[in-house]
Order: C-alpha cells, then sequence, then structure tokens
C-alpha cells in the first residue's frame, strides 16, 4: 500500500480522490464503493448536465478552489478531476 | 456541515425545537450546497410537527437556477416557509407567461419568481455589437416592450405576484473610459430600461423588480460572475455568490407571503449605544457622530428606517427605569427618543419576561417580534424560553449592526407603509390608556360607553384595498377563515358584482384606530358566503365584532338573502375567534377537514350592534 502518494494510480487512492469520492456519492446518491477514479457520466446513471453543475459546484465549496472552463471540459473521469483540483491546492 | 450527530440525537429524544435550533444555527455559520441538502431533509421528515408557513412558488428564468433551489429551500426552512417550488424549462419564460392555460397557471404559484440577467435576456446590451446611442436606443425599447408585454400578460392571467429581476451591467463596457462620454452609453442603456420596467411595476398590483444590479455591486460586480461557468452552464453566479441572490429572494418573498415581524424590541445598553448608564454614567455614553459612538448611531438610524416602513419599536432593557429615561430624553446625541417607542420595559426582570410583557400590551402573537440585543446570554435566554421570538444574531463587532438589521428579510415590506401603519406606535399607545381606564372603571360595560366608539364601515375602494390584501396577511388571531390575499386578490373580488368588500374603522375619545378589520362576502342563490371575516386584535372585545357582523346581515337581508354562511377553519392561531359564531346565534350546520360551517337565517336573527357603538353610515331600514 502506497502512502501519502498523492496522485498515485493503481491500488492507491489520493487523499483529494477520497473526498472527491465521498462529494460525488452524496451529489448522485449512490454509495462511496459505486465510484472510483475511473468513473464518469457514461458509467454513472444520474451523472447528467445539471448535476455535473452540482458536483463541480461541490467540489468548489470543498476545496476552495475554482474550475475553469478548460478543467471542466477535460472532466472525463472523476479520476482526472482529482488530478485537476491538486493541481491547484 | 457540523453538528449533525448532536441533531440526530436530538431528534430521537423528541427535543424538536432544540434540533430545529442546532440545525439553523449550523446552516447560518455554513449555508452550502451540502448542507442545503440536510437541512431539506430534516425539515421534509418533520414537517409536520413543526409551524411552517407554505408557499407554492413558481421559477421562470433564463439562467441555471437547480443549484438555488436547494438553497432556497433550506434558508426558507429555517426561516419558517416551507416553499414548493417549480422550475420552469430553460428560456421558456415567454410562452409561459403569455399563455393562459400553461403549465406555469396549472400550478397555481403563490408567488412567482423571473430570473434573468442582461447576458441572456439583452445580449446586446451586455456585449454590444453596435454602441452607437441609435444602436442602444432600439435594444433599450425592444427589451422593455417585450418585458412589458410579458409581465401584462402575467397579471391578466394570474393572482400570484410576482418578482423579476431588473438588468444588470457588465463589470467592463465596450467604450471603456469613454463610457461617460456618450450621451445614451451602454450602462445609461441599461439604466434606462430598469427605470422603465420600474415604473411600469408601480402601475401594477403585486409586481416586484427586484434591483439585481444592485445585488451584484453589493457583493462586488468584477467577482460575481465567472465566465466560464456561465458560458458552460449558464450559472448566473460563482459558488460563494448563490447565496445572495437566495437572500435577496427571500426579502421579496418574505413580505409578499406576510412572513414578517411587526415589532422590533431594542436593548439599550450596548446597543443603542456605547456604555452602560448604571456603571460609566449619562456623560461617558457615546452614540454621537464620531467613533467610538457611530456604530450605535447607525443602529439608531436602521431603527428609525425601520418604523418608516411601518415596524414598531419597544424597548427591553435592565436597568433603573429612571437612568434609562434621562438618557433616551435628554441625551443630545440621541436620535431615537421615547415617542419612537410603542412599549418599554426599563426594569431588571427577566428579557423573556419583558417581551412576553409587550405582547401581551401590545396585543400581538410572540412571532411577530423581533429581539435585538448584543448580549448573547439574554439571546440565549429569550431564544430559549420563547422559540417563537425572531432573535437577531448580532455579531461581536457593533459597526456590523446596523446592516444584520437591515438586511433581515423579517423586516422588508414590498408595500409602502400604510397610513395605520404609520401610526401605530401611536394606536398602541391608545390601547394601554384603554387598558388602564378599563382597570379604573367598574364593569366592562361602562368602560365601553365611556369610550365613545364609532365604527365605520364603507366598501373597500382603490385607495384602502392594499389595506384590505395586507389586513389578511397580516391577521392571525381574529381571523374566521385565515385566507390570504394579494392586492391583486383584492382587485378581482373588487370587480365582481357577486361580492362585497367592506372596511371597518374604528375611533374612539382617545383617537383614531384606522382601518381594523375587513370582510369579504359572495352572493350565492340565497345565501350571503362570508369568505372572509378579521379583526386586529387591537379592538376585539369591545363589540365591534358585533357591530361589523350586524351590518353584514343588515345589508344582506336588504339584498334579499335569508341566509348569512360560514366557515371556521381553525388554525396554530385563532383560537381567540372560536366561539364567534356561536355568540352571535349562528347554528353550526356540518364539519369537513377544513373546518365547521355555520349558518344564521336572517329572517329571524335579531343581530344589532351594541348600543354604546356609533356604527356610520347608520343601517339603512327597508322601506
Amino acid at each position: 500500500m502506497d502512502h501519502g502518494n498523492a496522485g498515485a494510480s493503481g491500488a492507491g487512492v489520493s487523499p483529494t480522490f477520497a473526498v472527491v469520492q465521498q462529494i460525488a456519492a452524496g451529489v448522485f446518491g449512490v454509495a462511496e464503493s459505486d465510484i472510483s477514479p475511473e468513473s464518469s457520466p457514461q458509467t454513472v446513471e444520474r451523472w447528467d448536465s445539471v448535476q455535473q453543475i452540482y458536483l463541480v459546484l461541490a467540489l468548489e465549496e470543498r476545496f476552495g478552489v475554482q474550475l475553469a472552463l478548460e478543467d471542466i471540459e477535460e472532466l472525463k473521469s472523476l479520476g482526472d478531476i482529482a488530478k485537476a483540483i491538486d493541481k491547484k491546492l | 456541515m457540523t453538528h449533525r450527530d448532536s441533531i440526530d440525537k436530538l431528534l430521537e429524544h423528541g427535543k424538536l425545537a432544540e434540533a430545529f435550533q442546532t440545525l439553523a444555527d449550523a446552516w447560518n455559520r455554513e449555508p452550502s450546497l451540502n448542507a442545503a441538502q440536510y437541512v431539506i431533509a430534516k425539515y421534509e421528515r418533520h414537517r409536520a410537527e413543526l409551524d411552517l408557513v407554505t408557499c407554492r412558488l413558481a421559477i421562470l428564468r433564463s439562467v441555471t437556477v437547480e443549484p438555488l433551489v436547494p438553497l432556497l429551500r433550506a434558508a426558507a426552512y429555517v426561516n419558517g416557509i416551507d416553499l414548493d417550488v417549480r422550475v420552469s424549462d430553460f428560456d421558456t419564460y415567454a410562452t409561459e407567461m403569455l399563455d393562459p392555460g400553461s403549465a406555469l397557471y396549472e400550478f397555481q404559484p403563490r408567488v412567482v419568481l423571473l430570473a434573468l440577467n442582461t447576458a441572456s435576456v439583452a445580449p446586446p446590451l451586455w456585449a454590444p455589437s453596435d454602441d452607437s446611442e441609435s444602436g442602444l436606443r432600439a435594444v433599450a425599447d425592444d427589451t422593455v416592450a417585450r418585458l412589458t408585454s410579458l409581465i401584462q400578460a402575467f397579471r391578466n392571467n394570474s393572482q400570484a405576484d410576482l418578482i423579476f429581476h431588473l438588468l444588470d451591467s457588465p463589470d467592463l463596457t465596450t467604450r471603456g473610459s469613454l463610457e461617460s462620454h456618450a450621451d445614451f452609453g451602454q450602462r445609461a442603456a441599461i439604466e434606462s430600461v430598469n427605470e422603465r420596467l420600474a415604473a411600469v411595476a408601480r402601475g401594477m398590483r403585486g409586481v416586484h423588480p427586484l434591483d439585481y444590479d444592485a445585488l451584484v455591486a453589493r457583493h462586488g460586480r468584477r467577482d460575481w460572475f465567472d465566465e466560464g461557468k456561465w458560458e458552460q452552464f449558464r450559472l448566473p453566479a460563482t459558488a460563494p455568490n448563490l447565496r445572495h441572490i437566495v437572500d435577496e429572494w427571500l426579502r421579496f418573498i418574505h413580505p409578499v407571503i406576510g412572513a414578517v415581524v411587526k415589532v422590533a424590541v431594542v436593548d439599550l445598553d450596548d446597543t443603542l449605544w456605547k456604555g452602560i448608564v448604571g456603571e460609566d454614567g449619562f456623560a461617558r455614553l457615546k452614540m454621537g457622530a464620531d467613533p467610538p459612538g457611530t456604530p450605535y448611531r447607525a443602529l439608531q438610524r436602521a431603527l428609525l428606517a425601520l418604523r418608516e416602513r411601518g415596524v414598531v419599536l419597544a424597548v427591553s432593557s435592565k436597568n433603573d427605569e429612571a437612568d434609562a429615561l434621562e438618557v433616551l430624553e435628554k441625551h443630545p446625541d440621541m436620535l431615537v427618543r421615547p415617542a419612537h417607542f410603542a412599549a418599554m420595559r426599563i426594569n431588571w426582570e427577566s428579557k423573556a419576561e419583558n417581551i412576553r410583557s409587550i405582547a401581551g400590551e401590545l396585543n400581538i402573537g410572540l412571532d411577530a417580534i423581533a429581539f435585538i440585543d448584543d448580549n448573547p446570554v439574554e439571546r440565549a435566554e429569550v431564544r430559549a424560553m420563547l422559540p417563537q421570538v425572531r432573535v437577531l444574531d448580532l455579531p461581536p463587532d457593533p459597526s456590523k449592526f446596523a446592516r444584520i438589521v437591515l438586511e433581515n428579510p423579517f423586516f422588508q415590506r414590498v408595500a409602502p407603509a400604510s397610513v395605520e401603519d404609520r401610526q401605530r406606535t401611536q394606536f398602541y399607545k391608545e390601547q394601554a390608556q384603554r387598558a388602564t381606564i378599563l382597570a379604573s372603571v367598574g364593569s366592562k360595560e361602562e368602560f365601553y360607553r365611556s369610550l365613545g366608539q364609532v365604527a365605520d364601515i364603507a366598501a373597500a375602494n382603490d385607495l384602502t384595498l392594499g389595506r384590505v390584501a395586507q389586513l389578511t396577511l397580516k391577521t392571525n388571531q381574529f381571523n374566521l377563515t385565515t385566507r390570504r390575499y394579494s392586492e391583486a386578490d383584492v382587485a378581482r373580488f373588487m370587480s365582481d358584482p357577486k361580492r362585497k368588500l367592506l372596511t371597518i374603522k374604528v375611533s374612539d375619545r382617545l383617537g383614531d384606530n384606522g382601518i381594523v378589520g375587513a370582510a369579504i362576502t359572495e352572493d350565492d342563490g340565497d345565501a350571503c358566503r362570508l369568505d372572509t371575516f378579521l379583526l386586529s386584535c387591537r379592538v376585539i372585545g369591545r363589540g365591534i365584532e358585533t357591530a361589523f357582523i350586524a351590518y353584514i346581515a343588515d345589508q344582506a337581508r336588504l339584498r334579499g338573502k335569508s341566509r348569512l354562511v360560514g366557515m371556521f377553519c381553525p388554525t396554530a392561531k385563532n383560537e381567540l375567534a372560536k366561539h364567534f359564531y356561536e355568540d352571535h346565534g349562528f347554528r353550526r350546520i356540518a364539519d369537513d377537514a377544513d373546518g365547521s360551517l355555520w349558518e344564521l337565517g336572517l329572517a329571524t336573527s335579531d343581530l344589532k350592534a351594541p348600543e354604546w357603538i356609533t356604527v356610520t353610515p347608520a343601517p339603512a331600514v327597508p322601506a
């Protein structure tokens, strides 16, 4: 198991992703175990355009960052989102 | 959101009031989207046990409001309002307003909110490609014409109140530093649209323009908006600013539905002035135009502004009365004086006790009172003892006091103060004198006779229509049906020949109470149906209610009706009116889910005004 290896792939989960996972589970109304770094609009049923707004706002609220237009367009999966946030922290 | 565990625990133990107070405090500390979902879930689960005002709200929009809705519902719940919200599809506001059969009107909203911004509703004003005077004028005229026709259609199609955003100005204009060189530049064009739309609204009932540009400016124009999220999501503001939009909406929704307080009870020491009169002494108190008196002066000015809106002021202070009165009467820097207060309790009783006593003297419910005190211990005591009272959370920094008062949605009004509102302090003082006389004379009847009361009953007209709507919105205690009507509703009733709208004005030798009651009836075959019958508590118990119903019965008889029929719809607050029908000879003929139905046979009834009340105009006698 990795220790504190932020942004690690594979079995290790970055602390940022752990928070993203928790927030996404709340926004989409699913269990945290159903959310993985690969989760995307294609794999999460309730991830539509309105839920996307909620997700972005909830993340901004939690991390105190502003996600730019480019970030949002590139958000292909929750793992990508966590990486984009890490770059701003 | 913190405290979730303790809230759940309190709920488990059935400590409802404490749980929801903790929830409200947690929400006020952290009004986030995440917290909103939690607040909504708790209120939805317990709404039946809580005394909430319900309101159907339709939101029409040209911007994304989805993230605003949970924030709005949570903030409204915490203020005791259960909002049933319907959001229309994107940019369908025009068709929804124009089509009388639209889903908007089918929803039968009490309040409609039209959420717009300049970027979506008038893009050529937001980012002009033609910023010549003629180009801007053409767009401005077109925008005014378009929105005016929608508002007019809405007014014809619905009785609901309409709150609509005026236009906002961008932070940068195309002309930049040359902006003021143009006779009619971009900002001037936007201002001209706003002025004209506000004028349209002033000419209609129940249409309330919201100065969206002032809201944006208040919170910083440059950081209000995030271009990226506007382009991507049509989100009208950045995440932290969403809460400010919601708060501004509530400042309109509260007064529109009558969720306001009537009386502000204020502390004196370290609230109205800096210092403690009993310790520092008269000469060392500060409330002048120089620091450190300025914040206290600002609060005094804010209180006088509330008074202009029709809010009644009262004092509760722990002091020796003579000391505090000397400051109120004689200190040269004081702006508020004893004459501004309808009631004063300057003594060593608890504040809760004093507030209860003020409520009794002014004859108003505890939920119509707000409490303003710098001392967190006093506030906590009042909160615990009198949970219905709205306790304002003053921060330790006194320079924020005035702002907290002026921002509070419970102190907002959407109609200018009526003549009755302006005179209310005087009414309450006369009321106190009446109570003193009652205590000194032998019998109640003797007291009534000594008052020399005159009841002036008249059909509602354009001048009194606003007061009728206000009474239906604000009267909780002596109100048989508690049906709430907007000015637009009242105006519609007035044009219906089957309906009669009456107002009753009461004066006596101590003063003029103004319009203190209203009734709405509807003729239906051989019956006259009482839709609304209400009186301000100030005049209850002096025979006025009998004079009023007797007049209505006489008039119905003159119109050939044989029965007077009315409902009693019980609420948490109208116990006072419970026995009204029975006491006036009505017979209970049916019960249903809403209440009981009562009837008076007009042929046999001998209902008449008490002899100690002079009714004008004198009842007509059939020829």
